[in-house]
């Protein structure tokens, strides 16, 4: 079964944390990313830019009207996610709490089953 | 030969090949990605270059070059005394068939079911890595990854290249018609994703099945599984129309069953019901068997339906038997029958929001008249679901029974 982790990130969260939080929190995701490669339940995995960085895009009367971003008007924002296809969702859920943010109060790791899929899976 | 002749050579060839390497060497593990090397290679040279008048040969003696040379190079790398094994001279595999010896183990107990049925795949069924990514549809370093860590973990499991006996034997043989299972339930309806029939999956489950069932002809739910996957893969062509929209199987056009599987089907059904011991696989064949009897949907056997689901309530009692049962007990006393039924279900854990729950009782409740009760649970078993297919249907039976727009809102409509 495939799920989307969805990470997300509260950069005033982010921002408070220690240089020494900071680092723990980079090499926690390397050692999940490299458990998950192992075994055979990574798909893909992507992290994006700050929200800051976000244009919003619309079309009104044919014409694109483009805004600078984020859409959310919130404190937490999508930072990225893995693409995981795994046993079940008790599974997911299990490698879910291995990615160091959900140990982070302020940041939210939610994971949704995958409906459709599409595209090159080989990159 | 044609390609698709040449590749249906090479999944023939596979276990047999793979089972005596594993004989002549040992290491399952090593063995198993050398077949595959060789399998690679024929796929690569003989389409062009000519099959070659030993294909059994010519794979075990490539398969066996790749082993040695790993062996070798491992053996270098460890800084050990060279070269123990020998060439082996090119010549012809015994007829000895371990493809029931590969499955148990491809089936390893200590397996997740996506690591046996990957192995299975490619062990048993004789597909690249790349064609079972593709059916999975993850990357194919996703699926090398899965099937080297089952290798690994049936390693360290310490298994033998044996039949196990007795007691654990048939624990084991119905791990196997569980994972043969699950592949033809992947072809049939993907778990994920639009497309409804991954036929290349169902007719690999099959093809599995049918080898199963040559080598324990006696057995009574290996040939009730083969005769379900039959009269299942039968219906295929009536279960979506040209859009890819689910069919019901009440709404199904019957001329599209396909007769020579049914015919199968339901011979193989007879032959396992002269069998004593009755099992699940066995109960839901001679229900499939039931259905295909009926030339219309009207003329179906529903008391005889209600009876096996109730046999097989008691010998496996498992909450989607008894969803499939309040079905059948609607059709004989009436959906309030079935409704009652089901609410024995709503205490159950395993089928709490549920979506075969929740569009069962729409179903039954839009059969009471109760519409408004029928539209909600449409809509919340389309919720619910992980198919498309499945929520596109729901989703339209939805729209058929929901209530009337209040005069407020139909006001500006035109009539």
């Amino acid at each position: 079964m495939k799920f989307l982790i969805s990470l997300h990130i509260n950069p005033a969260v982010l921002d408070a944390l220690t240089d020494e939080e900071k680092a723990g929190i980079g090499d926690g995701h390397g050692t999940f990313l490299a458990a998950l490669k192992k075994s055979g339940e990574l798909i893909s995995t992507q992290a994006l830019v700050d929200p800051s960085q976000a244009a919003v895009v619309s079309v009104r009367n044919g014409q694109p009207v483009v805004t600078d971003g984020p859409f959310l008007e919130s404190k937490e924002y999508l930072g990225g996610f893995y693409l995981i296809d795994c046993e079940n969702k008790e599974r997911a859920i299990e490698l879910a709490t291995q990615i160091p943010d959900s140990a982070i109060e302020g940041l939210g790791v939610e994971v949704r089953q995958v409906m459709f899929a599409d595209g090159q899976l080989d990159t | 030969m044609t390609a698709p002749a040449i590749e249906d050579l090479l999944r023939e060839l596979t276990p047999q090949v793979l089972g005596a390497l594993v004989r002549r060497h040992g290491q399952f593990e090593g063995c198993e990605d050398a077949v595959q090397e060789a399998v690679l290679a024929a796929t690569v040279q003989w389409p062009d270059g000519g099959v070659p008048d030993n294909p059994r040969g010519w794979l075990m003696t490539v398969a066996s070059r790749r082993l040695i040379d790993q062996m070798r190079s491992d053996q270098a790398r460890r800084e050990r005394e060279s070269a123990t094994a020998t060439e082996v001279a090119p010549e012809d595999v015994p007829d000895t068939d371990d493809t029931l010896i590969l499955l148990f183990l491809c089936c390893h107990p200590t397996l997740t079911a996506a690591s046996q049925t990957a192995l299975t795949l490619r062990a048993v069924g004789g597909l690249t890595t790349a064609e079972i990514a593709r059916a999975f549809l993850v990357p194919e370093a996703t699926m090398a990854a899965r099937i080297s860590r089952a290798k690994q973990r049936i390693k360290a499991a310490g298994s033998s290249f044996s039949l196990p006996d007795g007691a654990e034997r048939e624990e084991r043989l119905q791990v196997v018609l569980h994972v043969l299972y699950l592949i033809f339930n992947e072809g049939y309806t993907a778990s994920s994703g639009s497309e409804l029939h991954r036929a290349d999956l169902a007719h690999e489950a099959i093809r599995l099945a049918r080898m199963v069932h040559a080598q324990l002809p006696e057995d009574g739910e290996v040939t009730g599984l083969l005769a379900l996957m039959l009269l299942t893969h039968a219906r295929r062509e009536a279960r979506t129309t040209a859009a890819g929209d689910l069919v019901p199987l009440d709404e199904q056009d019957r001329a599209k069953w396909d007769r020579g599987l049914i015919d199968e089907g339901i011979e193989l059904v007879k032959a396992s019901l002269a069998v004593p011991a009755l099992g699940p696989y066995q109960l839901q064949a001679a229900i499939a068997a039931t259905h295909a009897d009926a030339v219309t949907a009207r003329e179906t056997n529903w008391p005889q339906v209600h009876a096996l689901y109730l046999i097989l309530e008691r010998i496996a009692p498992n909450p989607v038997v008894t969803l499939n049962r309040a079905i059948a007990l609607a059709e004989t006393e009436g959906p309030v029958a079935g409704l009652a039924l089901l609410s024995t279900l709503d205490s159950d854990e395993r089928m709490a929001g549920h979506h075969r729950l929740l569009s069962v009782r729409a179903h039954l409740l839009e059969k009471t008249g109760d519409a408004p009760g029928a539209y909600e649970h449409y809509r919340r078993a389309a919720k619910a679901t992980a198919s498309i297919a499945e929520q596109r249907y729901l989703e339209s039976r939805a729209s058929r029974v929901r209530p009337r727009a209040t005069s407020h809102e139909g006001a500006g409509q035109r009539t």
